[in-house]
């Protein structure tokens, strides 16, 4: 009953010939280290830092760089690597959460938005909107101070001020999916709305968003980091870059490596990542792959 | 009560009854003004399809095939007249539950679209399979393989994704997908058009076949007449939203009745022969229909009354009953052609 029509030739599927990622991204292969060179620093802080990062010594106050503390210590005699090494661990963790809380947020409201209608889509739009009307900063500001200084203060402060950009792009790219035929004859079949959702849907966006989280886990590190270069993120002796630049601001004319090595590292991490996300987006995402 | 049998099912699985079919659009040409035109994809069609039966629905881009394709799919409502499924509204029966998503079946003209690119082909075939529970879970792994097997792919395709096969294949897969389910009644869009021909003959033979072998009812929107001679016994040719004529497919195609039908024949072009002159003129926009016969404006045998009133699809008489066109002036003379009855009158 079975009787087969003639078998189509199917191709085998061709070695892939393309030079490793690695070759032919020197630039993203470096940003990668560098990136993951901070990740094991901040996993590993109590192994590599030389000192306790908030062991204040009398003795030791402004050491310049070199010698026993290799990038010298700050006014309350502090080992600045250490301390950056422990900073790295803030800024990651914060980075982390603020993601995780930005992209839930905007998974959720996006998705909603993306897939309602008429008076529900316009007030979904209308609070998107006014939460994308401020820069994260502002955003994140004023959620420090309804809520009050920590670390777990501005975890929560970044992540809303990142759900806005994230529900954007998700909105855009469910209105994208939704539009396609698969979603259509998948509703021929009369499969319910929500299982559309969560087989047809979700895993053609979860792609495009995991691109914008890649891309934006630099802005939560320097949204987080600004909070605490204002005095209003994290509280000292918290070990936090932005805390450390400003708290070595009113020294830099004599000793400038209070606020310059933490912040050479935050720019070091922050190119890093912003590197590494480009490389990913553009190696991955088909609307990219035109323009090379 | 049973009626006399009259040599067809008394009760045909779809009738569309005058079924119209109004968008509003904005006005076009109009960038500041809202106001509304009402846009008519499909106007008063009358369409029967009998269980078992296959039938080619034709027309040039524009002409309400898509349209009528979603009226019988139950995905729009038609805005007048009815359109039944076994005498019940499309509509009302595909509320009602899984069955007639079941029993109807879609093969879309971009197979590559319709199938949900992070999917292997093997969750793709067995979506339909689980959704209907029409197998066990154990026996899935078979069915999808002996699916594939029906459609002439080899069973290593299930693993792969519909990226890496080719357009043939492709459809292939989304005839596959579409046979998963048990169906009656399998609705394809230019199932075989844009492929090259070796592809084209071996899925005709394929959907020829299975509508043989699975007892098919088959409705078939190409704009190839060749496809539709091959593969369907009934056609029913649109123009303007509206069945300008049906019958058997090799009758009409043989003797069209209808100028529209013959300018269609005309143009398809055929082995050692110029191709003829082209239908002169564009179709018209639905937003500004000629007055009268719709096809009056175009047409080649056009008579002073044809822009006074519209003609209806009338059937003919005596031994080609089974023919109908929508035309004052028939090319093919019948024993009692309808001449000039419009039944709006």
């Amino acid at each position: 009953m079975m009787d087969a029509a003639p078998p189509a030739v199917v191709p085998t599927r061709r070695p892939r010939t393309r030079r490793s990622l690695f070759l032919r991204r020197p630039f993203f292969t470096l940003a990668l280290i560098v990136a993951l060179g901070f990740v094991l620093c901040a996993a590993f802080a109590p192994l590599i830092a030389p000192y306790n990062p908030t062991l204040q010594s009398i003795e030791a106050m402004m050491v310049p760089p070199g010698g026993e503390h290799v990038l010298g210590t700050d006014s309350y005699g502090q080992d600045i690597l250490s301390r950056i090494i422990y900073g790295a661990r803030y800024a990651l963790v914060i980075a982390f959460f603020a993601i995780l809380i930005g992209a839930t947020g905007g998974l959720v409201l996006g998705t909603a938005a993306g897939l309602t209608t008429g008076k529900v889509e316009w007030v979904l739009m209308r609070l998107i909107d006014s939460i994308l009307a401020l820069p994260s900063l502002i955003l994140a500001i004023a959620v420090i101070a309804i809520l009050g200084q920590g670390v777990d203060k501005v975890v929560i402060a970044v992540g809303i001020s990142m759900i806005g950009p994230f529900s954007r792009t998700v909105r855009a790219d469910v209105l994208q999916v939704s539009s396609q035929l698969f979603v259509e004859a998948a509703g021929l079949m009369s499969i319910s709305r929500l299982t559309v959702i969560r087989r047809h849907i979700l895993p053609n966006i979860a792609f495009p968003l995991a691109v914008q989280i890649t891309v934006r886990v630099s802005e939560a590190i320097l949204v987080s980091s600004s909070l605490s270069f204002l005095g209003i993120g994290v509280t000292p002796p918290t070990p936090d870059w932005g805390l450390m630049i400003a708290e070595g601001r009113g020294f830099v004319s004599f000793a400038p490596w209070m606020s310059g090595m933490p912040g050479m590292a935050l720019a070091l991490l922050l190119i890093a990542l912003a590197i590494v996300g480009d490389g990913i987006r553009e190696e991955f995402d088909p609307k990219m792959r035109g323009g090379q | 009560m049973t009626r006399p049998a009259e040599g067809h099912d008394p009760q045909p699985l779809f009738e569309l009854i005058e079924v119209e079919k109004v968008y509003m659009v904005r006005r076009p040409g109009s960038v500041f003004s809202t106001a509304k035109v009402g846009l008519p994809a499909l106007d008063g069609v009358r369409l029967k399809i009998r269980k078992g039966a296959s039938v080619a629905i034709v027309g040039e881009s524009g002409s309400g095939k898509s349209t009528l394709l979603r009226v019988l799919l139950g995905l729009t409502r038609p805005t007048e007249g009815r359109a039944l499924y076994q005498g019940r509204p499309i509509d009302e029966v595909r509320a009602e539950g899984r069955e007639f998503a079941r029993q109807v079946a879609m093969v879309y003209q971009d197979a590559r679209g319709s199938l949900n690119p992070r999917m292997t082909i093997g969750a793709l075939i067995a979506e339909p399979l689980r959704h209907f529970a029409i197998c066990p879970e154990t026996d899935l792994p078979a069915r999808v393989k002996a699916l594939l097997a029906r459609v002439g792919l080899p069973a290593e395709v299930a693993d792969r994704y519909p990226s890496a096969l080719s357009g043939g294949q492709v459809r292939r897969v989304a005839i596959a997908r579409a046979l998963a389910s048990e169906p009656t009644v399998l609705v394809a869009d230019e199932a075989v058009s844009g492929l090259d021909v070796s592809t084209q003959a071996q899925l005709l033979n394929l959907l020829r076949r299975l509508q043989r072998e699975m007892a098919l009812t088959l409705v078939f929107i190409t704009h190839d007449l060749g496809v539709a001679s091959y593969l369907c016994e009934d056609i029913a040719i649109m123009y303007l939203g509206r069945i300008v004529e049906t019958g058997p497919t090799n009758a009409v195609l043989n003797a069209p009745a209808h100028p529209y039908a013959r300018a269609l024949r005309r143009a398809a072009p055929e082995f050692f022969a110029p191709i003829t002159e082209p239908l002169p003129g564009e179709i018209p926009s639905p937003l500004d229909l000629p007055p009268g016969c719709r096809f009056s404006g175009r047409c080649d045998r056009v008579q002073p009354d044809c822009h006074l009133s519209d003609p209806a699809l009338l059937r003919f008489g005596g031994p080609a009953a089974n023919r109908a066109a929508a035309c004052f002036y028939p090319l093919t003379e019948s024993p009692t052609a309808p001449q000039k009855r419009d039944i709006h009158a």
